[in-house]
């Protein structure tokens, strides 16, 4: 069974803030990281795979590829993909891509899936740090119209054509039944992501990177990218968050007398 | 689609540099170059004194969106009542319907909803269009959409709202895919531009601490959705009971809304059901608790304020409580009328999923952690002191000193 | 620090350095204070391929060399010194099978080791045969194709949990220190049954127990070698299990001077951290050198093993005591450094004070050490004397 996983390469802290005199974004040595996410997605699809080829019938017949949409820098974050268990990378990379909204990026993850050719099962993870939206994988299966199901907590079962998967709504869990091919998003209740093996890194270091440009998916310049996109950025600002803390002092006895006061005032407490 | 830069008027200030949040500009040899790494998202050019940064290839051609009128609000029903963010919404729609002078309509899916339904009108809603079957007993993306599209395309609004709920997540996007028109998640403010009359879609970045305002480029209906609690509900003074106002009910033929996904049954985490964005007090434990048994206290405060209990992601990585509790970047969102975090240091991941509650109360025995940045109310002190304390002195009304 | 190391042993070190971070430092404290055995850890430690670095690559190991074997060793203790025992145990256990075992018994015991599936343990150490080897008593008396052990080894790390046991007993007990013979020997055996758990003062969460034999039937093809070679094969394997030793205090060290590091940089007191006092920069400095000197000498002999003296045995000893008198001298040391807080078991230096004690006790005493060093230099002098050049 061929597996897809999407993955995002994202900023590894999200602490940007301005710098109140020169009011320029102070940003601190970002690392790039994989979306914290998508570690999710990628030792789910990896699990899969193991899971069908402990079993005869489908024994060695699965593939875990693992596909993002980024500059050239992302290709180091498809090898760790490598060194976590992933068979095959490919990286989708080219100027017209710059700029996508969840839309534009859904097209041309569509694209490269449908390039792959019979992929069964997408897994995303279930929002990036960057955007957080959480709706690509939504889009990318209304794209390629295939059902899909988020916040999947849990993989129940999977065979050739079905796939049964536990997902959590606002307060409780939701049991599911879909046909392949589909597409879901993960959240991190869902597994443990492994540490990488000694010998997967080494795979790691010599994998092979496909990268694929606009032309080569056949995209047109205007279903991607920025020319492809139905919103677009205007502005972007720091949010006015005015802190002003009370530290309450004293005793612990005069603290939380203090404090109920307080909560009385705000009519929490009577 | 290019980004240029005007060497002639650059004067390499590298004001533009500052606010690259992608870091794709540096200076060479005085002027501003942009590279790879750019994502077009118009900071830069924004920030440019001297208007020396453009963006071109855009199509610019503006279709003609005349014939898109109306401002829409999806009513998210759960069971057969209408969830709050439904209203929430409502009561933001009326200020952009107002200000755009068209009709605010709510649309209301559901199996046995239609008498629930009727108290949208509270809330400033002039329409309501209900789809009323028992194939819509549970909130399935599939037939939900179908149902939306057709309506929308029929009757074309020039703004769609929905609740940024676990289903609105799936709904919403489902929804722009088959229209394809543009969709902006979780909003934090929604305005009207008053030269072009378009949606000014406002949401936050990088875990909140960055906000970006979106606006729908060439599409229709201008679709955003947002997180519970974001905004207020408002009662309109409009009569309470009774009809009021236009209610369309429109008849579906089952047959055309069968759903592929097989739904097989529901489960709850110990036969608790727990969404604490829904709790206006959440009382939250991190690694300062130490323990999984630790967390009862908590829970005992929670209990006297009517709160539920949060927890950091230390927390629920060491097996202390369950995920659904979890608040933060991997979490959940929340927006409490009183946040109290006990033993909770405040990493960054953290406070993206709480620092726009109203109120935050910390208790922390290390005076340094970064929580107090943030908080409203400090505590330095010893959590298990604390606590116990403040729950007698609320269950007790006796004052301490 | 690591300096000079290839890309694989990067490698290694990034994992144990992920694997201490995500999975052992949050339950460490947990683990020592329930005295349970990490069975978690040690699948996690398994699935990244360190027991593969223990064995050759014809029996699914990595081929790697004792150096690599220190580095993990080393990186796991800075994590937790129970974790890193038990891995370093099983390479104990496996080391006379690697070393002087037919190519059958390779076959049948190494992969499930190489995997991590199986644990290995060495079980040598009696009630009354501690530093003195040659006074054990557990007999194996050949029967047919059978050998019968009696007998029950005392303080065996790993016992319980391990599935292949590297026994040693008398096979000859007339002939004295040429009569023993090294057998393996497997859980669930038939008359091989495991006393209690000790508690014990540190690596609490790692497990000891006596193994008791009572006449326990092991086919003869699970002898390793011939008979007699029993302390042969044992000295072999402490000289090139002792830089793992060293490794090991060399790693629960680090660990110590991190913590202590990190907290002379947060503590104020008289109105200034107190990483900006002489006294405890001094400490810092001195703490920080043994470990860096100790480290060196670990690596040294275990470079020197792979490349071509596999028989260092000085080095080895030299390496073992010297990095662990360290390694109590430094865990000592941070314990001063976070005074009271050091004390308490909420900080996690006092644990790695009372870890590093075993490491100068274990896999030969310190004294046996120093009677090895010694010796070694009495019979070759200081620079050893060279063997014998063969010209072809």
């Amino acid at each position: 069974m061929k597996i897809a996983v999407c993955i995002k390469q994202v900023p590894g802290t999200t602490d940007i803030k301005i710098d109140p005199e020169t009011n320029t974004l102070v940003r601190q040595g970002i690392e790039n990281i994989i979306n914290p996410f998508d570690s999710y997605a990628v030792e789910e699809g990896v699990r899969i795979k193991e899971g069908l080829d402990a079993d005869d019938k489908y024994k060695g017949e699965s593939e875990v590829i693992a596909v993002t949409m980024g500059p050239p820098q992302a290709e180091e974050m498809l090898k760790e993909a490598v060194a976590s268990g992933v068979d095959r990378i490919v990286l989708l990379s080219d100027r017209a891509f710059a700029g996508a909204d969840t839309w534009a990026t859904s097209t041309t993850l569509a694209m490269a899936v449908d390039k792959l050719e019979d992929v069964k099962l997408v897994i995303f993870g279930k929002q990036t740090l960057d955007g957080d939206t959480g709706q690509v994988g939504p889009e990318f299966a209304q794209r390629m119209n295939i059902p899909f199901i988020g916040y999947v907590s849990e993989i129940m079962g999977i065979s050739a054509k079905k796939i049964k998967v536990k997902r959590l709504a606002e307060d409780r869990y939701e049991i599911f039944e879909i046909r392949l091919p589909a597409a879901i998003s993960v959240i991190k209740d869902i597994n443990t992501p492994r540490v990488p093996s000694l010998r997967g890194k080494m795979k790691a270091k010599s994998a092979e990177v496909l990268v694929w440009t606009a032309s080569e998916l056949g995209a047109d310049k205007d279903e991607v990218g920025l020319s492809g996109s139905y919103t677009q950025v205007v502005k972007i600002f720091t949010p006015k968050m005015v802190y002003d803390v009370s530290m309450i002092e004293g005793t612990p006895e005069e603290q939380v007398e203090e404090l109920f006061k307080n909560l009385k005032n705000l009519n929490i407490v009577s | 689609m290019e980004i240029k830069v005007n060497e002639s008027t650059c004067t390499g200030c590298s004001l533009c540099r500052g606010v690259c949040l992608y870091d794709a500009i540096e200076i060479k040899e005085g002027k501003a170059v942009i590279g790879e790494t750019c994502v077009f998202c118009g900071a830069c050019v924004e920030s440019c004194k001297f208007e020396s940064i453009e963006i071109i290839g855009l199509d610019t051609e503006e279709k003609d969106f005349s014939d898109y009128r109306g401002a829409w609000v999806y009513l998210e029903a759960h069971g057969n009542k209408l969830a709050d963010v439904g209203l929430e919404l409502l009561s933001e729609g009326r200020k952009l319907a107002d200000n755009l002078k068209v009709p605010l309509t709510g649309i209301a899916i559901g199996s046995g909803i239609e008498k629930n339904a009727m108290i949208a009108f509270q809330y400033g809603m002039d329409k309501l269009y209900i789809i009323d079957d028992p194939i819509f007993e549970n909130n399935i993306d599939d037939i939900f959409s179908k149902a939306l599209v057709q309506l929308i395309s029929k009757h074309k609004p020039e703004i769609f709202l929905a609740g940024a709920t676990s289903f609105g997540r799936t709904l919403a996007p489902k929804v722009a895919a088959i229209l394809k028109t543009g969709l902006t998640a979780d909003c934090t403010g929604l305005a009207i531009d008053d030269e072009k009359k378009i949606l000014l879609q406002t949401r936050p970045t990088f875990g909140g601490n960055i906000l970006a305002t979106i606006i729908t480029r060439n599409a229709r209906p201008q679709m955003a959705t947002v997180r519970p609690h974001v905004m207020e509900k408002i009662k309109t003074a409009r009569d309470t009971g009774g009809i009021s106002g236009d209610v369309i009910k429109i008849e579906i033929d089952p047959e055309n809304f069968k759903t592929k996904y097989k739904m097989l049954g529901t489960e709850t985490e110990k036969g608790e059901k727990i969404n604490i964005t829904d709790y206006e007090v959440i009382v939250s434990g991190g690694r300062g608790l130490g323990g999984g048994e630790k967390f009862e206290l908590l829970k005992e405060l929670a209990g006297t304020l009517s709160g539920v209990v949060g927890a950091s992601r230390a927390a629920v990585d060491s097996g202390w409580i369950s995920y659904p509790h979890q608040v933060g970047q991997t979490g959940k969102t929340v927006n409490p009328k009183i946040y109290i975090a006990c033993g909770i240091s405040g990493a960054i991941q953290h406070l993206a999923g709480m620092q726009t509650s109203d109120i935050i109360i910390a208790i922390n025995k290390d005076p340094n952690a970064p929580i107090f940045k943030v908080a409203n109310y400090g505590i330095v002190g010893d959590l298990f002191e604390i606590i116990p304390m403040l729950i007698k002195r609320i269950k007790e009304g006796k004052p301490l000193v | 620090m690591h300096y000079l190391l290839t890309e694989e042993q990067k490698m290694i070190v990034d994992i144990c350095r992920q694997i201490v971070d995500e999975r052992i430092k949050p339950v460490r404290a947990e683990l020592d204070e329930k005295a349970e055995f990490p069975w978690e850890i040690i699948k996690e430690i398994a699935k990244s391929d360190l027991f593969r670095l223990f064995i050759p690559e014809e029996y699914e190991g990595m081929g790697t060399g004792i150096f690599e074997v220190c580095l993990a060793t080393e990186e796991l203790s800075r994590g937790d010194l129970s974790v890193a025992t038990s891995f370093a145990a099983s390479g104990l256990g496996l080391i006379p099978i690697n070393a002087v075992g037919n190519d059958e018994q390779k076959k049948r015991f190494l992969p499930r080791l190489a995997s991590g599936e199986k644990l290995a343990a060495f079980g040598l150490t009696e009630a009354e045969a501690g530093s003195d080897v040659g006074a054990i008593r557990t007999t194996a008396v050949k029967d047919g194709d059978y050998y019968i052990l009696n007998g029950t080894k005392q303080w065996i790390t790993n016992g319980g949990e391990a599935d292949i046991y590297t026994i040693f007993a008398m096979t000859n007990p007339e002939k004295g220190a040429r009569g023993a013979s090294a057998i393996i020997v497997e859980k669930g055996t038939p008359g091989f049954e495991f006393g209690k758990k000790e508690d014990k003062m540190g690596i609490r969460a790692s497990a000891t127990r006596e193994l008791i034999f009572t006449d326990c039937r092991v086919p003869a093809e699970n002898l390793l070698g011939r008979e007699g070679m029993g302390f042969i094969i044992a000295m072999k394997t402490f000289n090139e299990s002792r830089p793992a030793v060293g490794a090991q205090a060399v790693g629960v060290a680090q660990g110590a001077l991190e913590e202590a590091l990190e907290y002379s940089k947060v503590r104020k007191q008289f109105g200034a951290p107190i990483s900006s006092f002489q006294a405890i920069q001094h400490m810092l400095a001195d703490m920080a050198t043994s470990v860096e000197a100790a480290r060196s000498l670990v690596y040294y002999t275990a470079r020197v093993i792979d490349s071509e003296d596999k028989n260092a045995s000085r080095l080895s000893a030299m390496s073992k005591l010297f990095a662990s008198d360290m390694a109590m001298k430094v865990t000592t040391d941070a314990v001063q450094i976070l005074a009271g807080y050091g004390y308490m078991k909420e900080y996690p230096v006092e644990k790695m004070m009372r870890d590093a004690k075993i490491t100068q006790i274990y896999e030969g005493t310190n004294q046996i050490q120093r009677n090895v060093i010694a010796l070694d230099m009495i019979k070759r002098g200081v620079i050893q004397a060279p063997r014998k050049q063969v010209f072809k």
